[in-house]
């Protein structure tokens, strides 16, 4: 059984991961989106060592130290220093006005607890709010990447799903290979940091217009 | 370790594996080639073996009819194109396109993925199966970007942003089957094992499965191809080298389909739930119909065939959506039919690309003229892919069509349209490509034309006579997938 508190706490970080994928989609600044994504991945690295704890599953721990150290120091350490070195800060372009995004966020988390809540009922109470709180947060995520156009915008957008899908993971309780599937994510991520790094894609940054990937399909002159 | 069995398991991963590790640290010189050709060839022995020697499954792998076949096909086509990878690589490394530091990192990769898709197949354990699939995922990703070339890290980055987010709508579909099955299996490793999951799945929560079902589609259908999530398909068919291309379109996209239908299968047998059929054969049948237009708006003969394979995906889906163990037999040959061939025709496109330097197609004429050998290759591998008798391919497509009519005369209709108007576009083209006037550079090919014979030849041999065994073993196959 579930002590009270337990619960509680639990929801407070979930509910508290949906809260900053919402500002991350209002940040029209490169460093301020940083800083919020830091803030991300150290909400959902105390919700899964809190899912460790209240589990009873240590291994949850590790899985919670690798989402502190590697999303919440390195990348953002990183991706500032690429940031700086390539000159890029200045406003994020968005597709749709930040207004519409939020709406079409809120919209988003109400389809998401319609959605999960009803047929999750076998699942367990906390698994249940959990697993609605995680489809948000993969939702918010997926509109994050789709209203942004630059290269950084995307990757943090996807960091972020990945945030969510740890989330579901650790609140389907006892999921074995939760510490694996974090690791395979992580190098993924750290891979394609390091691919922009090395490539130094710099036009990716300045535009990624849907003409420039036309032009290269080869269907326009 | 005694069991043969679980000895050819580790090699067809274990061969791969440190093979990869082995050619990252080779010296570079030309014998990394066939060292990666001969790796390949041994990975292959050890998977074919796998049909007389099985071992029990565990936790985390698995051999069974299903997948059996898969491997085995997935390591020939790996072999195959291995051996047409040292010729076409030669010539890359000749004309200064690749670097070696860059082949050591290319055949380095080319292990890493066969090894990934020999887990994926070989997975018991529906998470190993996701994060072999990503590996995949992030191998080719990293191969299609190789050349450098601002189209090339265009075309990785889009494959990289719609193959993570299809990725990771699958992750959650696995999250969501993982809690279905742990309410009945209860928590643990068996509530990810997939042979516990079909033979259990009659008393999980139907809802969730629906719910996991549209999430794993979705997700694993990007990995697929399917239209509307195709997008980075044609892209990275066009940018990457060219074996990485016939190894996309032969082998990987089967591999996601194979996914896809592991957990057909698991809904499949549960009663309540939704019937996985309609909504595969929605997929099926728009990626044809969607693909078979496109093809003849294109200009770029990689990304031809690169739509070509979208609606051949489109064609199995749909197979393997109608469902029964006529449409499933056909969709089995039609999968195998298509690997083949379509590497077949990557390999021939590859040295055409080398020999004219150019991939556009106007600028493309004559083949038969000035390579005789290369161009009626090509012509063949074309009619073979179009389906016309006596090929393979004409065999299944026909068996699908057919069955369809039996049961849903109205999408029959629109299936053998889209059939129809890809074979229009892709003849038409040939037409200009193969024939006429010679035009541009005509380097002599200096390439190595077994394999791709090879391929078409097993297709042809197959549409003229396929051994008695052979249909015993796809139709049980058949009947397993419900």
């Amino acid at each position: 059984m579930i002590d009270r508190l337990a619960f509680d706490v639990a929801h407070l970080f979930a509910g508290g991961l949906v809260l900053v994928s919402f500002m991350l989609l209002y940040q029209d600044r490169m460093f301020g989106l940083l800083n919020i994504f830091a803030l991300h991945a150290l909400v959902v690295s105390l919700s899964v060592a809190w899912q460790a704890y209240i589990q009873q599953a240590p291994h949850l721990y590790i899985t919670a130290a690798i989402a502190l150290v590697v999303k919440a120091i390195i990348i953002p350490v990183a991706l500032h220093r690429i940031i700086v070195r390539l000159g890029i800060h200045r406003t994020i372009e968005t597709v749709v006005g930040i207004g519409q995004t939020m709406l079409a966020g809120i919209a988003l988390v109400a389809l998401s607890i319609l959605v999960m809540l009803p047929i999750t009922a076998q699942a367990g109470t906390l698994a249940r709010e959990d697993l609605a709180f995680s489809l948000s947060v993969i939702l918010l995520g997926l509109l994050m990447m789709i209203s942004r156009r630059n290269a950084v915008s995307q990757i943090i957008g996807f960091m972020s799903i990945e945030n969510g899908l740890i989330l579901a993971a650790t609140a389907a309780k006892g999921m074995p290979l939760v510490v694996e599937i974090s690791v395979a994510f992580s190098i993924l991520v750290a891979l394609i940091v390091i691919g922009i790094f090395l490539f130094r894609i710099r036009e990716r940054f300045d535009t990624v217009d849907v003409h420039a990937l036309e032009r290269f399909r080869g269907e326009q002159p | 370790m005694t069991d043969p069995g679980a000895l050819l398991v580790r090699a067809v991963l274990l061969i791969p594996a440190s093979s990869a590790a082995l050619l990252a640290l080779f010296p570079d010189d030309r014998a990394t080639g066939r060292l990666n050709a001969l790796a390949a060839l041994l990975t292959f022995f050890a998977a074919a073996g796998l049909f007389f020697f099985r071992p029990a499954p565990s936790a985390f792998l698995i051999v069974d009819d299903v997948n059996v076949a898969f491997t085995v096909l997935n390591t020939f086509v790996g072999f195959t194109t291995s051996v047409f990878s040292a010729s076409y690589i030669a010539h890359e490394l000749d004309i200064g396109r690749l670097t070696p530091v860059y082949l050591r990192f290319y055949h380095a990769m080319y292990q890493t993925l066969m090894f990934a898709m020999n887990l994926a197949l070989l997975a018991n354990n529906v998470g190993l199966m996701w994060v072999a699939v990503e590996l995949a995922t992030l191998t080719t990703i990293l191969m299609v970007g190789i050349y450098r070339t601002p189209a090339a890290l265009e075309a990785a980055w889009k494959y990289f942003i719609l193959g993570s987010v299809g990725i990771a709508l699958a992750l959650f579909g696995t999250i969501l089957v993982y809690v279905a099955a742990r309410a009945v299996v209860g928590e643990g490793l068996d509530a990810m094992a997939w042979n516990v999951l079909v033979a259990r799945a009659g008393s999980f929560d139907p809802t969730l499965l629906n719910l996991a079902f549209v999430f794993l589609l979705l997700g694993y259908g990007t990995k697929v191809g399917l239209a509307p999530l195709h997008a980075w398909l044609p892209d990275a068919h066009a940018e990457g080298p060219t074996p990485i291309s016939a190894v996309l379109s032969g082998l990987l996209l089967n591999v996601a389909l194979f996914a896809v239908l592991r957990f057909k299968m698991v809904l499949s047998a549960n009663p309540q739930a939704l019937a996985p059929g309609p909504l595969m054969v929605t997929m099926g049948l728009i990626s044809v119909l969607f693909a078979a237009f496109m093809l003849y708006r294109r200009h770029d003969i990689k990304r031809m065939f690169a739509y070509s394979s979208i609606e051949h995906m489109g064609i199995i889906t749909f197979a393997f959506g109608m469902g029964g163990p006529l449409a499933n037999f056909a969709g089995l040959l039609h999968m195998t039919y298509h690997s083949l061939t379509k590497s077949a025709i990557f390999f021939s496109v590859g040295h055409i690309a080398q020999v004219k330097g150019t991939q556009t197609m106007a600028d493309i004429r004559g083949l038969t003229v000035t390579h005789p050998v290369l161009g009626w290759g090509l012509v063949l591998g074309v009619m073979t892919i179009v389906g016309l008798p006596p090929m393979g391919i004409f065999m299944s497509e026909f068996l699908i069509v057919t069955s369809t009519f039996a049961r849903q005369p109205a999408l029959a209709v629109a299936l053998a349209a889209g059939l129809l108007v890809a074979l229009g576009a892709l003849v038409l083209r040939l037409n200009g490509l193969a024939f006429g006037e010679p035009r541009g550079r005509n380097a002599p090919a200096e390439a190595s034309f077994v394999p791709m014979f090879a391929h078409l030849m097993l297709v042809l041999a197959a549409g003229i006579y396929l051994p008695a065994p052979l249909v015993a073993w796809f139709q049980h196959v058949a009947k397993l997938l419900g």
